[in-house]
C-alpha cells in the first residue's frame, strides 16, 4: 500500500512544553484513519503540522509527497480540511460558499458551476442554494462543509471533530459520506470524541501526552487491551497520562 | 422544584421556532438531563429558566418563583454555567472565584464547604490565570463559581461538549457528588451515552420535547424489534439492508449496524440472514438486542 502521510520523530515544542513528542507513523492511501486523544494530548498541534499550518520543531514528515517543513504551500493545495469551529461563512449563502471555496482552490468557472450543481443534488440542497449558511442546522452545515472541502477532489482530507453536537441520524449520514469518499479513493484523517465513530475507522491512533500510545485496527486494539469497545480502550490509555495526574 | 408549562419561544420575528410548547417538571434533588443535538432548543430553555430570556408564551417557575415576575429571587437561587467558558481569562482562579462570591455579597470562606468537593481539586493552582488552564480545570473553576453563592439549583448548559471521554466521566462523577449535597441539577448534553448518569431525562429535538422519563423507562418503551447486524463489509451491509422490505431504519452503531423492524412486518433474523447471504456477505452475525437511548432518539426523530 502507498503511504500518503509519513512522519519520523515529528516534534513540536512551545517554550518548555512539548506538545507533540517525536511521533512516527504512516497513513496509507484510501484509508479512514482515526486520530484520537484526550483534550490537550497534542492532536491539534500534530494536525496543524501535517496540514502545513505549523512548522515542526524537530523530526520530519511528508504529506501527499511534500515535506511539511519546506513545501507547506504545496501541501495546502493538495489537501482538504474542515473543522467544527470554522468551516463556512455564515453570512454567505450555500451557493456563495461553494463558489468562494471552489475559486480559492483554483477551480475554473465552468467546472465549478457544474460541480456545484452535482454537490447540491447529492446533498438534496437544491432548494437551499440561496439560504444563508448561518440559517442551516448544524448537521447540514457540516455535511455542506465536508462537500466543500472535497470540491477540488483532494487525495487527503483532514476532519477535525466534524460531528460534535450533531444529531444521531445526521451524524451517521455524515459518516456515510466519509465512507463514500474513501470508497472513491480519498484518504480521510479524522478526529472525534464519539468512540462509536472510532469503530468506523480502518485504523486508529490514540495520543497520550504528546506521544502515540497505540495504533492499530479497532479490532486489534480491543484485543490488545482486552476491552469490549473503543471507549474502554480510550479510557485505559488516557488513565496512563502523566500530564493528567497533574490535576 | 422547576415547572415549565406550555413554554414557546421564537427568534427572528417568529421565523425560528426555538421552543414549541414545552412542558416539564423537575423534582427537588433530582439530576435531570436534557438531551438533544445542537439547535434542539436546550440553551433557550436554560436561558428562560435562568431569567435571561423572556418566553413568548407559557410560564415557568423555579422553587415557586416565576421566571418573569420574580426574576431577582431566582437569580439568587440558581447557579448557571453557560455553554461557553465565561470566566475572566486575565484573572486567576482565586480572583475569579472571589469576584463571583462578591457579586452575590458573600465570600469564599463562608461557602467553602459547598464548593470544596470541586474547588479543592484546583486550589493548588489558585494563582494561575483562568486563560491558561486546561479544559478540565476550566470546567472545575466554572462549576466552583456557579456554586459559590450556595444555590439550590444548578443549571449546566452542555458542560461536556467537545470534552474527551475521560474528562466527561470525571465531570459526571462530580455531578453525582454534588447531587448528594441536596442540589437539584439540570444538565444538557448532546451525548446520548450520558443519559444513564441521570435520574430522569428529556429528549429534545427541533424545539419539541419528544419524551420525558427515566432512562430505563425510555428504553423499555421502544416499540420495534431491534437487531445488531455484522458482516465483513459495513458500508455495503448498510447499503444492502436498506433495500430490504420490512426494515424501518438501519444505521451504524460502532461495530454493528442497528436494524429496526416493525414487529408486525413479518421480517425476522433468518430471513435477514438469507437475504445477506444472497448479497454475498461474509461472517454474518444477527443478534436481537435491547434499545439504547440513541436508538430511541432516532426512532422518536422519525
Amino acid at each position: 500500500m502507498k503511504k500518503i502521510i509519513e512522519t519520523q520523530g515529528l516534534t513540536r515544542t512551545f517554550g518548555a512544553f512539548t506538545a507533540v513528542d517525536a511521533i512516527s507513523f504512516d497513513v496509507y492511501e484510501g484509508e479512514i484513519f482515526g486520530f484520537l486523544g484526550a483534550n490537550g494530548a497534542g492532536k491539534t498541534t500534530a494536525m496543524k503540522m501535517l496540514s502545513g499550518l505549523l512548522a515542526p520543531s524537530g523530526g520530519s514528515a511528508t504529506v501527499v509527497g511534500f515535506d511539511v517543513k519546506t513545501q507547506s504551500e504545496d501541501i495546502k493545495k493538495q489537501i482538504g480540511y474542515m473543522s467544527q469551529r470554522f468551516s463556512l461563512y455564515e453570512d454567505l449563502t450555500v451557493l456563495e460558499n461553494i463558489h468562494l471555496f471552489g475559486s480559492i482552490y483554483g477551480l475554473k468557472k465552468a467546472e465549478l458551476a457544474q460541480k456545484a450543481e452535482v454537490l447540491l443534488e447529492q446533498l438534496e440542497f437544491t432548494d437551499q442554494r440561496n439560504t444563508l449558511v448561518g440559517d442551516l442546522p448544524l448537521g447540514w452545515k457540516q455535511k455542506l462543509s465536508f462537500s466543500v472541502a472535497m470540491l477540488h477532489e483532494p487525495r487527503l482530507v483532514f476532519l477535525d471533530e466534524p460531528t460534535g453536537g450533531v444529531d444521531p441520524i445526521t451524524r451517521r449520514q455524515f459518516w456515510e459520506m466519509i465512507y463514500a469518499a474513501a470508497h472513491k479513493g480519498a484518504t480521510v484523517f479524522v478526529t472525534t470524541h464519539y468512540m462509536d465513530e472510532a469503530e468506523y475507522c480502518d485504523r486508529v491512533s490514540i495520543m497520550v501526552d504528546g506521544k502515540i500510545a497505540a495504533l492499530d485496527t479497532p479490532h486489534n486494539l480491543k484485543r490488545q487491551f482486552n476491552a469490549p469497545d473503543m471507549n474502554d480502550v480510550f479510557l485505559q490509555l488516557a488513565a496512563t497520562s502523566v500530564a493528567r495526574a497533574g490535576f | 422544584m422547576i415547572t415549565v408549562q406550555n413554554i414557546s419561544k421564537t427568534y427572528n420575528k417568529g421565523a425560528v421556532k426555538a421552543l414549541d410548547n414545552i412542558n416539564l417538571e423537575i423534582q427537588r434533588g433530582e439530576l435531570f438531563g436534557l438531551i438533544g443535538p445542537d439547535g434542539a432548543g436546550k440553551t433557550t430553555l436554560f436561558r428562560i429558566l435562568a431569567t435571561l430570556l423572556v418566553p413568548d408564551q407559557g410560564t415557568a417557575t423555579v422553587n415557586g418563583a416565576d421566571v418573569v415576575r420574580d426574576y431577582k429571587a431566582i437569580r439568587r437561587t440558581i447557579g448557571y454555567m453557560p455553554g461557553r467558558f465565561s470566566l475572566y481569562p486575565d484573572l486567576t482562579i482565586l480572583e475569579n472565584l472571589e469576584f463571583y462570591a462578591a457579586v452575590f455579597g458573600t465570600t469564599i470562606a463562608e461557602n467553602y464547604a459547598q464548593i470544596k468537593p470541586i474547588y479543592s481539586q484546583i486550589e493548588p493552582f489558585k494563582h494561575r490565570r483562568a486563560g491558561q488552564l486546561s479544559g478540565g480545570m476550566k470546567q472545575k473553576l466554572a462549576l466552583s463559581c456557579a456554586l459559590v453563592h450556595q444555590p439550590d439549583v444548578l443549571l449546566l448548559d452542555e458542560p461536556t461538549t467537545g470534552v474527551d471521554p475521560v474528562s466527561r466521566q470525571e465531570f459526571w462523577d462530580m455531578l453525582q457528588l454534588l447531587q448528594k449535597t441536596g442540589l437539584t441539577i439540570v444538565v444538557s448534553t448532546p451525548y446520548m451515552d450520558e443519559a444513564d448518569r441521570c435520574d430522569r431525562i428529556g429528549l429534545i429535538q427541533k424545539g419539541k420535547m419528544m419524551s420525558v422519563n427515566t432512562p430505563q423507562g425510555i428504553t423499555s418503551g421502544y416499540q420495534p424489534d431491534l437487531y445488531a447486524v455484522r458482516s465483513s463489509n459495513m458500508y455495503q451491509l448498510i447499503t444492502d439492508l436498506r433495500q430490504l422490505d420490512g426494515i424501518s431504519t438501519c444505521y451504524a452503531f460502532g461495530e454493528d449496524a442497528h436494524v429496526s423492524v416493525a414487529s408486525n412486518s413479518g421480517l425476522n433474523a433468518p430471513a435477514m440472514e438469507a437475504f445477506l447471504k444472497q448479497k454475498a456477505h461474509n461472517n454474518i452475525q444477527i443478534t436481537p438486542i435491547a434499545a439504547s437511548i440513541e436508538d430511541c432518539f432516532i426512532e422518536l426523530m422519525r
